[in-house]
């Protein structure tokens, strides 16, 4: 069982600031590291697999330092998001180097192992470079499994992936975390988080925003002014019944229907067709005006 | 030294077109060689002036960019370096083995190369192949060690190589003779100069103070490419 802590960790780049003043604990389980794109999350990523500096604070895995100390890599096993492996070696050569570079007293018989667990055995003589992204995506996170490592950091591991890898990939990542290791991924993807992570991270513009579980994260996520376009029958008659009910902070009146704004999702969405049925009205539309993971996050950021 | 990232390095230099640049240059060499001795035109002066100008002012140095920069550079462009540096091996270690094969390579692309020409040309009597293989060698691990660091150290490493050694080591050589006294290509000349009888090789920096030059210049390459990468950045990671 193993711990990575982030010690009020921030990097600039010149005047950009990246991620600042994090502060998290990652232990044993999936970690989701959930945020949108540039919000620092590989940044973060590369200072806990000890490849970039901190500019302020520390990190360390169990109490050792992790910048600038190359024994680490015993213990992590790093699947970084771009970087393809060599492509002139075929995928076993590729594992049973890695192994070898691990120095593991039988690299064959571990890079077998590593290759088996992503399911990569068919395609384990073709050279990296004849890969699908997906199965290249595959044999990177067997290079980071080989030495059987007690932490992994995958940096966006989904990307370009097609359902089935997705799934695949999931449940080895579920499989290993209930060996007891300690996973971390990254995602700009809320649905991916939440599927697989029991413990959410959220980073927004290199802040840390949010933490908790994916239930906390949720209503987090849905405690917020929501605006709702909604089209009915008789949108006067509508909106006096949802005025009179109380869930609603305003409702307007446009040419396309009704603008409402909420402080209850969940209520206000239980409500609406209840207070429909009753007034004899007819819904024709109802749809979240601002439901992208962009305007969840500036809203958690403003918090 | 690491027999692994030998490997991988070796696969990488050898197996694909750039490979075919380490062949062209000692190509060319032999071929030279061989129509001077094929025309009759393989007297001492041309024979060493042949081993001089071409060899070693430019194939040993191009050779040495090509192998100095190749063993790591494009690893570091690409990202791949990420996959020897998530190991529990000193940076030390991972330079050291680069630097090595590098050298290897260039024993084999240059060294050799050069002492056959010079036997092609000068006969197996003449101790000026001889002389020349050896200064081409010491030069290499030279050049070897700044090209090496040079690639750590910025992305430019080639733009930056070529310049050191077609415009500091050739040109200014010429104009400004100030300049000889820091050239690698000088430095090795010395050697030749001492090692031949021969009166057609002049040097124009002492044998001490090259020998000298020689192993600070590669001890601090190696030390330059170690700390660099010790704290390297990945693009990806900006």
């Amino acid at each position: 069982m193993s711990t990575i802590q982030i010690e009020d960790v921030s990097r600039w780049y010149g005047n950009v600031v990246a991620v600042n003043g994090v502060t998290m604990t990652i232990g044993p389980g999936v970690t989701g590291l959930l945020g949108p794109n540039g919000a620092g999350k590989s940044t973060l990523i590369h200072m806990m697999g000890g490849f970039l500096e901190p500019s302020s604070g520390g990190l360390s895995l169990d109490g050792e330092p992790i910048w600038r100390n190359p024994s680490v890599y015993r213990h992590i096993g790093l699947v970084p998001e771009r970087e393809s492996g060599y492509d002139f070696l075929t995928g076993e050569q590729f594992i049973v180097s890695m192994a070898k570079l691990h120095r593991l007293p039988d690299p064959e018989a571990a890079a077998r192992r590593a290759i088996g667990r992503v399911e990569m055995d068919y395609a384990a003589a073709r050279t990296i470079g004849t890969y699908s992204k997906g199965m290249k995506q595959r044999i990177k996170m067997a290079s980071a499994l080989v030495h059987d490592p007690a932490v992994l950091l995958l940096d966006e591991p989904f990307n370009g992936m097609d359902p089935r890898q997705r799934l695949q990939l999931m449940d080895l990542i579920r499989q290993m975390a209930a060996e007891g290791r300690t996973i971390l991924f990254s995602s700009h993807i809320l649905e991916e988080v939440e599927r697989l992570a029991t413990h959410i991270e959220v980073i927004v513009a290199g802040r840390h925003a949010a933490s908790g579980d994916f239930r906390q994260i949720r209503r987090l996520m849905t405690d917020r002014p929501h605006v709702f376009a909604l089209r009915s029958s008789d949108d006067r008659a509508l909106a006096a019944a949802i005025i009179a009910d109380g869930s609603a902070r305003s409702v307007r009146l446009t040419e396309q229907g009704l603008e409402v704004e909420t402080t209850d999702f969940e209520r206000f969405t239980r409500l609406v067709p209840q207070l429909a049925r009753k007034a004899e009205i007819r819904l024709r539309e109802v749809s979240p005006a601002d439901e992208s993971l962009e305007s969840v996050f500036s809203y958690l950021v403003g918090n | 030294m690491n027999t692994t990232i030998a490997y991988i390095t070796f696969r990488g230099m050898l197996g694909r077109r750039r490979a075919l640049l380490l062949f062209f240059l000692p190509a060319i060499l032999i071929l030279l060689a061989l129509a001077l001795r094929l025309t009759g035109n393989d007297t001492q002066d041309d024979g060493a002036a042949i081993l001089w100008t071409f060899g070693l002012a430019v194939l040993l140095p191009l050779l040495s960019l090509i192998a100095g920069t190749g063993v790591i550079g494009p690893e570091i462009d690409d990202g791949q370096i990420m996959y020897v540096l998530t190991k529990p091996i000193s940076r030390t270690s991972v330079i050291v083995t680069k630097y090595l094969c590098a050298v290897v390579l260039i024993v084999a692309f240059a060294v050799l190369p050069l002492w056959l020409a010079g036997a092609i040309m000068l006969g197996p009597d003449s101790d000026l192949p001889w002389a020349f293989a050896v200064g081409a060698f010491l030069g290499g691990l030279a050049y070897c060690s700044i090209f090496t660091a040079l690639a750590v150290a910025t992305r430019q490493a080639v733009t930056v190589g070529l310049i050191y050694a077609l415009v500091w080591e050739s040109l200014l050589g010429n104009f400004a003779p100030g300049t000889q006294t820091l050239s690698v290509q000088q430095w090795a000349l010395t050697v030749v100069d001492r090692l031949t009888s021969s009166s057609t090789i002049t040097a124009s920096v002492g044998l001490p103070l090259s020998a000298v030059l020689l192993v600070l210049v590669t001890a601090a390459g190696l030390a330059l490419a170690t700390a660099r990468l010790r704290t390297l950045t990945l693009a990806s990671a900006d």
